[in-house]
């Protein structure tokens, strides 16, 4: 318990992403919670990257959690921009609303 | 030893908590906040384990850029109206079972894996550990980031770029009826349009219709 080792990161990790799905799934709200949910999820993949990266002293697991984390700011950024023009033309963004693909 | 499993601890039950705080919350402003915690309790830990490079880049990006982003787009789109109301209709709460059963299989799966999985002892004990000891974590970063992977660096430059024209180009409208500088206009005018020299009768004045 006291000597914190790569198995409790990892299961931080698993953890989070865990409720990231949980968070896509049970969300009716609105797609700005799922979005989010996502971000979680990257989050997650970050943190085992990150200590993979430190637990066995190869750099190469931070510098792809850099790449993580543009991929990560330009889907939020994009995916954002399309919620804003779809709440622009159909006025909801509740997600039982969103129908119009009838899926 | 012990301090690390403290801050360890203390920062992993925030950041599970405002984990759970964010899909749970009915409110999306409170979850946007909740999220800027989970971030930055993960960054406190990014910086505890020594990659404190990743910590603050994370800081600057997700609590600085991200975060912020969602709360704007949460407060234009005056979604806090909705609030109250976490189920329209009785059948969308049978997403519930599945939702968790799904993500309870994929925790366990997960630690699963991870209770099995032995890393050998003789990679702890490789050279590549000392060279990181040797000099500060992102002195070694940069030293990686512009030689080994300057082309993945300048794609994801790219990617930045690609995602900025996007979402100017998504939510451009154009208005109409609003007045506007028109600077083509503005430059091609000559003078033979602008200007004309009037005879000016004396005593009887000219009248100049525009």
């Amino acid at each position: 318990m006291i000597d914190i080792g790569l198995g409790h990161y990892l299961t931080l990790g698993a953890v989070i992403f865990s409720i990231g799905i949980i968070g896509i799934f049970l969300n009716r709200k609105n797609i700005i919670v799922i979005l989010m949910s996502i971000e979680l999820i990257l989050l997650s993949v970050n943190i085992n990257l990150v200590s993979f990266s430190i637990y066995l002293g190869d750099l190469t697991g931070q510098v792809f959690t850099l790449f993580i984390l543009t991929v990560a700011a330009a889907e939020a950024a994009i995916g954002l921009a399309i919620i804003v023009v779809y709440f622009r033309n159909s006025g909801t963004i509740r997600v039982e609303e969103i129908d119009k693909l009838k899926g | 030893m012990i301090a690390h499993a403290i801050f360890f601890y203390v920062f992993s039950i925030i950041a599970v908590v405002s984990a759970i705080m964010v899909t749970a919350s009915k409110n999306t402003v409170h979850s946007v906040f909740f999220l800027i915690l989970d971030f930055i309790s993960i960054s406190c830990l990014f910086i505890m384990i020594g990659a404190e490079f990743l910590g603050m880049i994370m800081l600057i990006v997700y609590v600085g850029a991200v975060a912020v982003l969602f709360l704007f787009v949460v407060m234009m789109l005056n979604v806090a109206q909705q609030k109250n109301q976490w189920f329209i209709s009785k059948d969308s709460s049978k997403h519930i079972p599945i939702g968790l059963l799904i993500s309870v299989i994929i925790f366990f799966e997960l630690i699963i894996v991870i209770g099995g999985w032995k890393y050998k002892p003789e990679l702890f004990n490789s050279e590549n550990q000392n060279i990181i000891n040797s000099v500060s974590n992102t002195h070694s970063l940069g030293q990686v980031l512009y030689t080994d992977y300057i082309h993945i660096f300048q794609i994801s430059g790219m990617i930045l770029l690609v995602a900025m024209i996007g979402a100017i180009v998504l939510t451009f409208r154009q208005r109409e009826g609003v007045k506007k500088q028109s600077y083509i206009k503005q430059i091609s005018r000559e003078r033979a349009e602008g200007v004309e020299v009037l005879n000016v009768a004396s005593n009887k004045g000219v009248k100049i219709d525009d």
